[in-house]
């Protein structure tokens, strides 16, 4: 670890919280190490070790922050680490510059919080030490992918987080479902890791280097066809890490993890590792015009899936699930348009991690109160029962669907306004964003109506109670960021985070010239239908006055085509299991059993015909083998005598 | 009068040819075994004769050889004989084919 202290004198920065760096990942991973080790033996005070790991974490990192914002523009891009050489030219190397330092915060701030949170959350439960351990070893790796300077540090990174997310969705192992869930979240991301791996074999090959600042610098000289190819890799690995289409399917099934673990892992952080990695690789999407296309369109196509999917189920989790799937496309829609929409895609990921945080949370409290219920047609009236849990996630519903003045009106109105402003497919992005808008405003009304509002609906027996003030208190600090975060950057040209983005994300973007509609404009109608939507969902679902289980049975044919997703995860496993058992029954008949085995056989059967016709030769009896002998000397004999006459 | 090599090289021919008929047309194993032992020494005679001729030792000298393994070879091939006699009570070689395919 002293070797990692070193700041390289190249660098030219001064000894600070930054050359602490290394202890971002560290303390997390100590924490990990000391809950792994003598976990049974600390037993209660596992959670609260975990938390001060990640919190003392977070404290380095608002201080490197500081530290970063007193240095002069143009030299915050340049703290790097320099860590030990791994091998073949790569290094431990570690970077803190706007980017990698907005998404550390957001990922030891909003991991602070949920830890906090487990402690009350996870009070009952026998396993905990392991549980922090695992949550630990999350928050080390994710540190890892964040602060990587180098491709390989952050697929170390990216791996680490794919398999805490394994561990922590089957944590439960012993439930149904539990085990498959977990496996399909690793199967899934596996397609995309590859990706990944393929990628950077590619970048070695072109640049001969995996250094995030000598692989950019010289991206914009690459083949297109190269370009595209890396990007589009990429974009596979992100596709996988940030569920997106195709591989969005792990997601909804990772819900059966203990909450904490949907709100940190599957909401705040790792998901949104793929808007990170393009954002990062920007000068390779830059370079790669088609493959950012091909970003922005996905990016589109999944938020308008995940929305459509939401409205049609009925488990809280899932309907969060799809919700943070939806808003991952606009992240990407985002990130995908480059230098004009990056920031705000980034913008997006940051309020994005507080109010979706908070609404798991949220919904974790109301499990909580529920005999871990998560069925929003058994709730209702929960307003009473839980006043805070109902007030603060009251603040991140508003915020996800966009009201102003919360926070994810600001970000999700800046990467619409960039999507329009963009042209192109930038423009299709933008309705199908405004129209996902409504049903965002829809679904998630429908879920915050039906779970705090109307009539009781729980069964008899069960008393709903507000949650203990260690889970009330993330809850409330939450709220209060999905509230007010968007004052970070209330414009998409001065607002702070932007201006402190701006060098590393939108070098490149053309001066802002007189927009063709004005953007409060843009901003007013997504505003009206989200408006529209929530007032819909109030009429059907907060009322009383229209019986919406009624409703449902009228509409049951295209109500089941939701409820079963749109029947995707049938055409995957026909498309993987049945048609892979059947190429593997075929190869096992006729490639293993015809081919193989069949010429190996007739080898030995036709040496043992050969031997049954030729075994007269060997009769046994000397003499006749002494004509042999006599016969070959002869043969010798003769072919010496003619070739001596020659 | 002086013996020209023609001489023992015909003899030796007429030995070696009377031990390869012995061979191959009878079945007694001793008498199989005598005429090995002939054709063996017609060799020698031919070996010491063109030593002769060519005033060299070589031919005399890889004609001890020869009977030094001629000698083993029938100390070896006579304890088999005496083993299948014990065994079989039976000298006749077409007898003997345990070895057939």
């Amino acid at each position: 670890m002293t070797v990692l202290a070193q700041a390289a004198p190249a660098t030219g920065i001064t000894p600070g919280a930054t050359s602490l760096l290394w202890l971002l990942p560290a303390l997390p991973l100590a924490g990990f190490a000391v809950n792994l080790l003598l976990g049974r033996r600390l037993r209660a005070l596992s959670g609260w070790i975990a938390t001060l790991a990640v919190a003392a974490s977070f404290a380095i990192c608002v201080a490197a922050l500081a530290e970063l914002l007193s240095l002069d523009g143009p030299e915050r891009g340049r703290v790097v680490l320099r860590g030990w050489a791994w091998f073949a030219g790569v290094s431990f190397d570690l970077r803190f510059d706007q980017l990698s330092a907005t998404v550390a915060m957001v990922v030891t701030g909003v991991g602070t919080l949920i830890h906090l949170y487990s402690i009350g959350y996870m009070a009952r439960e026998e396993r905990r030490p392991t549980y922090f351990a695992w949550l630990n070893l999350f928050v080390a790796s994710m540190l890892v992918l964040v602060l990587a300077q180098n491709f390989l540090v952050m697929f170390l990174g990216w791996e680490g987080v794919g398999l805490c997310s394994y561990l922590l969705i089957g944590f439960w192992f012993d439930r149904p479902d539990v085990p498959a869930a977990a496996k399909k979240a690793f199967v899934v991301n596996r397609i995309g890791d590859a990706g990944f791996v393929v990628a950077m074999l590619l970048i070695y090959a072109e640049f001969g280097s995996l250094d995030f600042t000598e692989v950019f610098g010289r991206a914009a000289g690459v083949g297109s066809a190269t370009a595209t190819a890396i990007a589009l890799l990429l974009f596979l690995a992100c596709a996988g890490k940030s569920a997106q289409i195709p591989l969005y399917v792990w997601l909804p099934d990772a819900m059966v993890g203990p909450t904490p673990v949907s709100a940190l892992i599957h909401a705040a952080t790792m998901v949104t590792a793929g808007v990170y990695l393009v954002a990062r690789a920007q000068p390779l999407f830059e370079a790669a015009p088609a493959a950012a296309t091909t970003v922005v369109l996905i990016g589109a196509a999944t938020a308008l899936l995940g929305a459509l999917l939401a409205i049609g189920q009925d488990d809280t989790k899932r309907i969060l699930a799809y919700s943070t799937i939806s808003q991952l496309g606009y992240m990407f829609i985002g990130v995908g348009l480059g230098p004009v929409g990056a920031v705000a895609g980034i913008f997006h990921l940051v309020t994005h991690a507080s109010f979706k945080a908070q609404l798991f949370l949220g919904a974790g409290s109301v499990m909580h109160a529920n005999e871990d219920d998560t069925d929003i047609t058994r709730f209702g009236g929960l307003r009473r029962a839980m006043p805070v849990t109902w007030a603060t996630m009251g603040l991140a519903w508003l915020a996800i669907i966009g009201i102003p003045p919360l926070a994810g009106f600001w970000s999700k109105d800046q990467i619409l306004a960039a999507a329009f402003e963009h042209g192109g497919a930038g423009v299709l992005a933008w309705a199908v964003g405004v129209l996902t808008a409504g049903l965002t405003a829809f679904y998630m009304s429908r879920m915050f109506f039906l779970t705090f509002h109307g009539r009781p609906r729980w069964p008899q027996g069960r008393h709903p109670h507000e949650s203990p003030p260690l889970m009330t208190v993330p809850l409330v600090v939450l709220a209060l960021l999905a509230a007010f975060g968007g004052l970070l950057g209330l414009s998409a040209e001065r607002g702070a985070l932007q201006r402190f983005l701006a060098p590393v994300l939108s070098a490149g973007a053309p001066p802002a010239g007189e927009p063709v509609v004005s953007e409060a404009l843009l901003a007013t109608l997504t505003v009206l239908i989200s408006v529209l939507a929530v007032a819909w969902a109030w009429f059907l679902y907060g009322s009383g006055r229209v019986d919406w289980l009624a409703l449902r049975e009228r509409y049951a044919a295209a109500r089941r085509v939701l409820v079963n997703k749109l029947y995707v995860d049938e055409l995957y496993e026909f498309f993987t299991v049945t048609l892979g058992r059947a190429l593997a029954a075929f190869l096992a008949v006729n490639v293993d059993q015809r081919a193989i085995d069949g010429g190996v056989n007739s080898v030995a059967t036709g040496l043992l015909a050969g031997a049954e016709r030729g075994r007269w030769v060997q009769s046994g009896l000397v003499r006749t083998y002494a004509v042999g002998v006599l016969g070959g000397a002869a043969v010798l004999v003769a072919v010496l005598v003619v070739g001596s006459i020659r | 009068m002086t013996v020209g090599p023609e001489a023992y090289l015909l003899l030796s021919a007429t030995l070696f040819t009377i031990g390869v008929a012995g061979v191959l047309i009878r079945r007694n194993a001793i008498v199989v075994f005598m005429c090995i032992e002939l054709m063996l020494n017609a060799v020698n005679l031919t070996l010491i004769a063109f030593s002769k001729v060519n005033g060299a030792l070589d031919g005399q000298v890889l004609a001890f050889f020869v009977m030094v393994v001629a000698a083993g070879e029938v100390v070896i091939g006579l304890g088999i004989l005496v083993a299948i006699y014990r065994r079989r009570a039976t000298t006749d070689l077409d007898d003997v084919n345990l070895l057939k395919g």
